[in-house]
């Protein structure tokens, strides 16, 4: 029997807010433990939680971004239960009336494209950090995460593949980060993945029991655990046995997924509405005023540069996959205002040089504009396009400007004929055999000369007019 | 004189004159407090040095010419309203050592009016309970007659005003924690409409119940203390941004016009003590003759109110008290040997019973599938019960009714009895549930010499009515003036 995966993705977003949801503690990073807290992130008794209006707005900004309903009213909630790393001994999430519903997401697979539904957003508060004494029986609870806000967003279960499933989570990324409400590092947590998976005999409606993966650290390893999964579920079903509705931990180590915790074992978190905060009320003004502000979006984005630039839509697509890039690129433009060598170099060159160094576009050596000049000297026939990759080089070491190094490396492009023209006579006399040869109908030849020109100029020679002369010596 | 059995006001005006320096009305008190407090026991803790250096800092002010309403007045603060540096227990061995590092908002108010805390008062642990006798640290005794409870959860703070013991208090009204003791010691106690107090600071028993509130020795001081702790505070996501009144504005002798609403519900309760009845029926004689008009009104959701309050307080509580798990303050038992043991340990060991019980009664209430029938009706029920009210002040100005359907019990009479205990809740925590003001004031005594209060209830931000009506009775009558014989 065939079988069909169905997945939906529930996504915990950081957001990168400089305070905390419900206190003005620092959210920053990596901090000495237990220094970014105050009464009430350590649920001090007596203490109450103030509303972070900055989440609402970053929180609208998403749910505006992919088409939500924003709730008129809602609610936060606690979710109770016990852990170390919980102070109050409940999150303040929301449950029953989250801040939005019913969004979509558009993805490209295998030149498809393909809605996926968005079932709701809500906010809550990130928990604390556990860390484990390796030696001793002991755990040190730190703090500094505690309260900083976290976003969830909860997918249908629209994902037929893992391939999809990655696909929906870069594009969700990539939008969280144009939106920049979330920096969606999955390695440092600041954007979480758990995935629910089950199979159906292809060609039913009804769904089958779902496993909820978790530890799904890294691009790489959902799409991993989701295959392991599916191939698990497959192999209970094809021996005729029953999936088990169960929580399973994906190791990445043995590439496995074991379970957790089963249903009898999960948590009842005793979800009521909190006390302490009144209901959220969001009006159409907010509403207006997050839609007015919100940037160009990724898709938009790669139909203007398709539209705009004349590029092919898998070139626009690559240049929108980070908003930095895409800004990148239209800096460049303003040097240097032909699109197509621009992405050319960009996509080819660039990312070349910053995938082998393993930076980014924000921390490029050579700058938009650098580059943008870069391209100017070979339009202005200053340098060969040859000579452009040597000075790109040098560019991406000293972060100089291209014209600045090609002055200082002598590197301009001989032009006056008579100079060329002397080199070209040089390289035909000391070469009489391949002369012969070429006069004789051996044409390739050609590339030959133009290389030994090329050598004795250090590739300065204007290869235009070093072609010309060759062609006018040798067949004139 | 006699300087600790002084009123605010009294002791304001002797201050302002420079008759007497709030140094020595401060040692007043302190003596008061090492002469009686041994036979009542409402302080869990005494700070003498600090009450006398703010009672220095206050007489430096006064000279300066800086005199407020309560500078340099020594109160009592229920234990349960952190206090930064200084220790707040809740009545509680969890909590038994704790010091907050930061003042609640009603603290801060006070100190920036230049009151001096002299210490704090015992109460039933966690604020639940109405008799005192449920605190983990003490047992406190009503200064009427010592075999008696103060009544609670603010016991401690009305029987300290009672026995002269500080010049007024802050306690906390839940249910009716700060009314209900009020009308056993014989003194005024006031729930401000829930959100007129922060709140922050208060350690929660039951976030949408608790409003903290004066206990003093008569209405004047009540509206002295409530117009400095009211108002707007932005750490409080529940206070409401209202404007606060001047409250002594409303102490004038005229009740004409003002139609009070006897609700049938409460005059008719079975269980009413017939010196209560007396004493109300008096009460009421007397309002009538001020120039009041008399209304008898219904309340039809009444009977479930105590049912209802005992979903949504134990539900709120058990979350709120979550938070004591032995890992960052706190009781934490040193047996433990794993998460679970240390958590138990410290739950079982820490808490009291009573404490106990309601968080096992919120627990379930809340689980999966009970929550719509439990925490979800009771909900319901509220919205029934403020309608009720709603209804009620479109034909009247305040309500009146008895605070408790008897005068105070023995100690240990009903300790083994929550029913009957809670049942004796059932005239104040209507008021809770609906959000409205309340005020219970001396209106009487049981044959035996015990207290017996009134209670007056109004329009949500409406406590200038409250104190206006509660005035006009106080001056017509002369039970705030008698003292307990210790």
């Amino acid at each position: 029997m065939e079988f069909e995966p169905v997945i939906g993705l529930e996504i915990h977003a950081q957001l990168k807010t400089k305070s905390k949801i419900f206190c003005s503690c620092s959210t920053e990073f990596g901090a000495p433990p237990n220094t970014h807290v105050c009464p009430v992130c350590l649920g001090m008794p007596g203490v109450l939680p103030v509303l972070n209006k900055k989440v609402v707005d970053f929180a609208l900004r998403i749910a505006v971004a992919i088409g939500c309903r924003i709730a008129e009213t809602s609610r936060f909630a606690r979710k109770n239960y016990f852990y170390p790393d919980l102070p109050k001994g409940y999150q303040i999430s929301q449950y029953e009336l989250p801040i939005a519903e019913f969004g979509q997401i558009e993805i490209d697979v295998e030149g498809t494209r393909k809605k996926i539904g968005i079932t709701r957003i809500h906010m809550e508060e990130d928990a604390g950090k556990l860390n484990h004494d390796p030696n001793r029986p002991l755990s040190h609870v730190d703090l500094n995460r505690t309260g900083v806000p976290l976003i969830e967003i909860v997918s249908e279960p629209d994902l037929r593949s893992p391939e999809e499933a990655g696909a929906y989570l870069r594009k969700l990324r990539s939008i969280l980060r144009y939106l920049e409400i979330c920096d969606g590092n999955m390695e440092e947590g600041s954007f979480r993945c758990d995935a629910n998976i089950s199979l159906r005999p292809k060609g039913r409606e009804e769904l089958g029991t779902r496993a909820e993966l978790k530890n799904l650290n890294s691009f790489k390893h959902v799409e991993k655990a989701i295959q392991y999964e599916i191939r698990r579920q497959q192999a209970v079903l094809e021996e005729g046995g029953e999936v088990i509705q169960e929580t399973r931990l994906w190791s990445p180590d043995s590439g496995k997924t074991n379970s957790m915790r089963g249903k009898e074992e999960a948590h009842d978190y005793r979800y009521f509405p909190d006390p302490d905060l009144l209901p959220l009320v969001i009006d159409d003004e907010w509403i207006q005023k997050v839609k007015e502000e919100l940037p160009e979006l990724p898709d938009d984005k790669t139909e203007r540069f398709v539209e705009q630039y004349k590029l092919p839509v898998s070139d626009a697509e690559r240049l929108t996959s980070a908003r930095e890039l895409a800004e990148y690129f239209e800096e460049c433009l303003k040097t240097f205002p032909e699109p197509r060598p621009v992405c050319n170099w960009i996509t080819g060159t660039l990312l070349g040089l910053l995938n082998a160094q393993g930076k980014t576009i924000e921390d490029s050596p050579v700058s938009a504009e650098n580059l943008g000049g870069l391209l100017k000297l070979v339009q202005e026939d200053v340098i060969s396009g040859k000579i452009a990759k040597t000075v790109f080089d040098e560019m991406a070491v000293s972060g100089k400007p291209a014209k600045q190094i090609v002055e200082e490396k002598g590197l301009i492009q001989v032009t006056d004929v008579s100079a060329i023209e002397e080199v070209v006579l040089k390289v035909l006399e000391s070469s009489p055999k391949e002369v012969e040869a070429f006069k004789n109908g051996k044409k390739k030849l050609m590339g030959f000369f133009v290389g030994q020109i090329m050598k004795e100029t250090r590739g300065k020679a204007n290869p235009k007019i070093v072609n010309e002369l060759l062609r006018k010596k040798l067949e004139g | 004189m006699k300087l600790h059995e002084l009123t605010i006001h009294e002791a304001h005006e002797l201050l302002k004159q420079k008759k007497i320096s709030s140094s020595e009305l401060t040692k007043a008190v302190l003596d008061q407090i090492e002469a009686v407090d041994e036979k009542v026991g409402a302080y869990i803790s005494i700070f003498e040095e600090n009450a006398m250096k703010q009672a220095g800092e206050a007489d430096k002010a006064i000279s300066r010419g800086e005199i407020q309403p309560l500078t340099g007045i020594p109160m009592a603060i229920k234990d349960l309203i952190c206090t930064k540096g200084l220790r707040t227990t809740c009545a509680s061995k969890i909590l038994e050592n704790f010091i907050p590092p930061y003042d609640a908002t009603v603290m801060k108010k006070l100190n920036k009016a230049g009151a001096v805390t002299v210490g704090k008062v015992n109460m039933d642990e966690f604020a639940m309970g109405s008799s005192t006798e449920n605190s983990g640290l003490k047992l406190t005794c009503n200064p009427w007659d010592l075999a008696r409870i103060p009544g609670g959860s603010s016991g401690g703070s009305a029987a300290s005003v009672a026995a002269d013991m500080c010049i007024g208090s802050l306690g906390s009204d839940t249910g009716g924690s700060i009314r209900q003791p009020a009308s056993h010691c014989g003194v005024v106690g006031m729930k401000p409409t829930y959100g007129r107090v922060s709140r922050y600071g208060l350690v929660a028993f039951a976030s949408s119940l608790d409003q903290i509130g004066p206990l003093a020795k008569d209405v004047t001081d009540g509206a002295l203390i409530l117009n400095t702790i009211s108002g707007y505070d932005p750490s409080d996501s529940t206070s409401v941004p209202e404007d606060v009144p001047d409250f002594t504005a409303f102490l004038k002798k005229d009740l004409k016009g003002i139609t009070v609403g006897l609700p049938k519900e409460y005059h008719s309760s079975e269980g009413l003590h017939p010196d209560v009845a007396a004493s109300i029926k008096n009460a009421v004689n007397t309002i009538q003759s001020l120039g009041a008009e008399l209304v008898e009104i219904s309340l039809p959701h009444t009977r479930y109110a105590v049912a209802a309050y005992y979903v949504i307080a134990p539900c709120e509580a058990s979350s709120n008290l979550a938070r004591y798990d032995g890992v960052r303050y706190g009781f934490r038992d040193k047996d433990s040997n794993d998460l679970i043991q240390m958590y138990r340990n410290a739950k079982s060991k820490g808490f009291g019973t009573e404490v106990q019980r309601r968080i096992i009664l919120g627990t379930y209430a809340l689980s999966a599938g009970y929550y719509d029938a439990y925490y979800g009706k009771a909900s319901q029920v509220r919205t029934l019960i403020m309608e009720d009210f709603k209804n009620a002040f479109q034909t009247c100005d305040v309500l009146l009714s008895p605070v408790t359907p008897s005068p105070a019990f023995k100690i240990g009479e009903n300790a083994d009895d929550p029913l009957t205990m809670y049942l004796s809740d059932i005239f104040t925590l209507s008021a809770n549930l609906a959000g409205i003001p309340g005020i219970s004031v001396p209106c009487g005594f049981s044959e035996n010499g015990l207290p017996i209060g009134l209670q007056l209830m109004g329009r949500h931000f409406n406590e200038e009515m409250l104190i206006k009506v509660a005035y006009n009775f106080e001056q017509a009558t002369d039970f705030h003036k008698k003292k307990p014989n210790l």
